[in-house]
C-alpha cells in the first residue's frame, strides 16, 4: 500500500514535494519511512553538481544551465545550498533572484537550503532532497554549492558530473580551496572570461590538472577547462556539451567503470547515512540527557579530559 | 520569504529585514527585486516558508498586496502568513488588514520589533496558536 505522501511525489505534487523536503531538512522521524518507499521511485535522473567560491557566478550559470534544459523540453530540479550562519543559526538563501525567470515554468522546481552547521547533516539531507526530486520526475537535477566545507564538497562529489566554477585571477584561491576539490571535477570552467588574467587561470588549471594525471590516465575522462561568460550566455551551450559527453563517457566507459563508479557511490551514500544515523540517534540523547554538558563542564574544570569523556559518553551507547 | 513586487526598485529596506531576519536564527529566502505576484505565490510554495514579508516604497501596495493573498488562496494555501512593510499611509494598514495583510510595518519599527513580532505571531509548519 503506497503512502499518500509517495503518491503525491511520484505524481509531480509541487507543495507535497516542498514539505517533503522540509520534513527531511527539520529531521522528522516519519520521514524515514516515506523515503525507503521513494528509494524504487528514484535513479532516473542525472545529477549535475556545481560548486566554486562566492561570487564567482554559480547562480547565474545554474540559471542558464536551465534555460537550455528547458528549451529542449527537460525538466530541472535546482537544489541551491547557501551556508547558515555559526552565529545566529539563521540563513540568507538568495540564489533565487538569478533564477526568477523560472518561477512560473512548472518543469523547474527550485529550492533553497542552508547548511545548517555541523550537526545538520547537509550531505544527507540534501542527497534525501535530490532522491525526491528525482522521484518527482525531473530529468536534470542541478546542485549548488559554496565549495568551500567539506560537506558541500561532499555534497557535489555525489553528483554524476562535478563542475567546478572559478574566475579569473583565482589561482591561488583554487588552491586553497578544500583539498580534493580539483581532484572531483569533471569539468572546469573559468567565468566573467572577458576579466585580465583568464587564459593565465586557464593554464594554471591545466597545469593542476596534469599533475594529478594518475587520475586522469588513458581512456579516462580528462577534465576539460572552457572559458564562460555566464551571465551573456557565452559558453553555457559549450560547457553544457560537456556535460553531455561526460554523461555519455560514463554510460559508454567500458561498463567496468561506470559499475564502479556506482558502487562507490553507494558506498559513501551508505557511510554517509550511517554516521549521520549513530550521531543523530547517540549524540541527541546525550545532550538531551544533559550527560553531554555534564562531560564538557568536567573537562573544562580539569577533572577529566576528551579522550576519557568521550569513551565513558559513547561506549555505554554501543557496547550491547 | 522577503519579496519585492512590480516596479519598485528599492531594496535596501528588504535585504536589511531579511539581515535582521537571520541574525535573529531564521532562514531567509530573498526573492530579488521586480516579481510578479505569481510568481512569488510559486517560489513561496516551493519552498514551503512559513511568511511572505512584502516590502512596498512604490505605492503599489493596495493592488499587490492583495493580489498575493488571492493567489495564495487560488493554490489552496492558508497557513502562509503574510505581512507588509514600507512607505504604506496609515488609512491603508486597516483596508489591508482587512483584506488578510496580517501586520504593517511603517517607516521607523524597530528591527527587534518586527522580528518580535514574527515569533510571536507566526508558527512553523502552518500551526495554529
Amino acid at each position: 500500500m503506497m503512502s499518500d505522501a509517495v503518491e503525491k511525489v511520484i505524481a509531480g505534487d509541487v507543495r507535497a514535494v516542498a514539505r517533503l523536503i522540509r520534513d527531511i531538512d527539520d529531521r522528522i522521524p516519519e520521514v524515514r519511512e516515506i523515503l525507503k518507499e521513494l528509494y524504487a521511485y528514484t535513479g532516473k535522473a542525472y545529477v549535475i553538481g556545481i560548486t566554486g567560491a562566492p561570487g564567482v557566478g554559480k547562480s547565474t550559470l545554474v540559471d542558464q544551465i536551465v534555460r537550455h534544459l528547458r528549451k529542449k523540453d527537460k525538466t530541472v530540479g535546482v537544489l541551491a545550498v547557501d551556508p547558515t550562519s555559526p552565529f545566529s543559526g539563521g540563513a540568507i538563501l538568495g540564489d533565487r533572484v538569478r533564477m526568477q525567470r523560472h518561477s512560473m515554468d512548472e518543469g523547474v522546481f527550485i529550492r533553497s537550503l542552508a547548511t545548517r552547521g555541523y550537526f545538520g547533516g547537509l550531505t544527507q539531507s540534501t542527497r534525501s532532497a535530490i532522491d525526491v526530486l528525482d522521484a518527482m520526475g525531473k530529468d536534470y537535477i542541478i546542485v549548488e554549492t559554496v565549495g568551500v566545507g567539506q560537506d558541500e564538497v561532499d555534497v557535489v562529489k555525489n553528483s554524476h558530473t562535478t563542475v567546478i566554477v572559478v574566475i579569473p585571477g583565482m589561482g591561488d584561491d583554487i588552491q586553497a580551496m578544500k583539498a580534493g576539490i580539483l581532484e572531483v571535477g569533471d569539468i572546469f570552467l573559468v567565468n566573467k572570461s572577458d576579466r585580465d588574467g583568464a587564459d593565465k587561470t586557464l593554464s594554471e588549471l591545466r597545469l593542476m590538472i596534469q599533475m594529478s594525471q594518475k587520475k586522469y590516465g588513458e581512456g579516462k575522462w580528462k577534465p576539460p577547462i572552457l572559458k564562460m561568460e555566464a551571465a551573456f550566455d557565452k559558453g553555457v551551450a559549450e560547457a553544457l556539451e560537456e556535460i553531455e559527453n561526460h554523461r555519455k563517457y560514463l554510460a559508454e566507459s567500458n561498463g567496468g567503470q561506470n559499475f564502479e563508479r556506482k558502487k562507490e557511490k553507494v558506498r559513501e551514500e551508505l557511510a554517509e547515512m550511517v554516521k549521520g544515523f549513530l550521531i543523530q540517534r547517540v549524540f541527541s540523547e546525550l545532550t538531551e540527557s544533559g550527560e553531554f554538558e555534564k562531560a564538557v563542564e568536567s573537562i573544562v574544570e580539569g577533572k577529566s579530559d576528551p579522550y576519557s569523556a568521550c569513551d565513558n559518553l559513547v561506549l555505554p551507547k554501543i557496547d550491547k | 520569504m522577503v519579496a519585492k513586487l512590480g516596479l519598485d526598485g528599492h531594496d535596501r529596506g528588504a535585504k536589511i529585514i531579511a539581515r535582521a531576519y537571520r541574525d535573529a536564527g531564521f532562514e531567509v529566502v530573498y526573492s530579488g527585486l521586480h516579481q510578479t505576484p505569481e510568481e512569488i505565490v510559486q517560489a513561496a510554495i516551493q519552498e514551503d516558508v512559513d511568511m511572505i514579508g512584502l516590502s512596498s516604497l512604490a505605492g503599489a501596495h493596495m493592488y499587490l498586496f492583495p493580489r498575493v493573498l488571492e493567489i495564495l488562496n487560488e493554490n489552496g494555501v492558508n497557513e502562509i502568513v503574510v505581512c507588509g512593510g514600507g512607505i504604506i499611509p496609515e488609512e491603508d494598514i486597516p483596508k489591508l488588514k482587512k483584506l488578510g495583510v496580517k501586520e504593517v510595518f511603517k517607516p521607523g519599527s524597530l528591527l527587534e520589533d518586527i522580528v518580535k513580532w514574527v515569533e510571536e505571531n507566526v508558527k512553523p509548519r502552518g500551526e495554529t496558536n
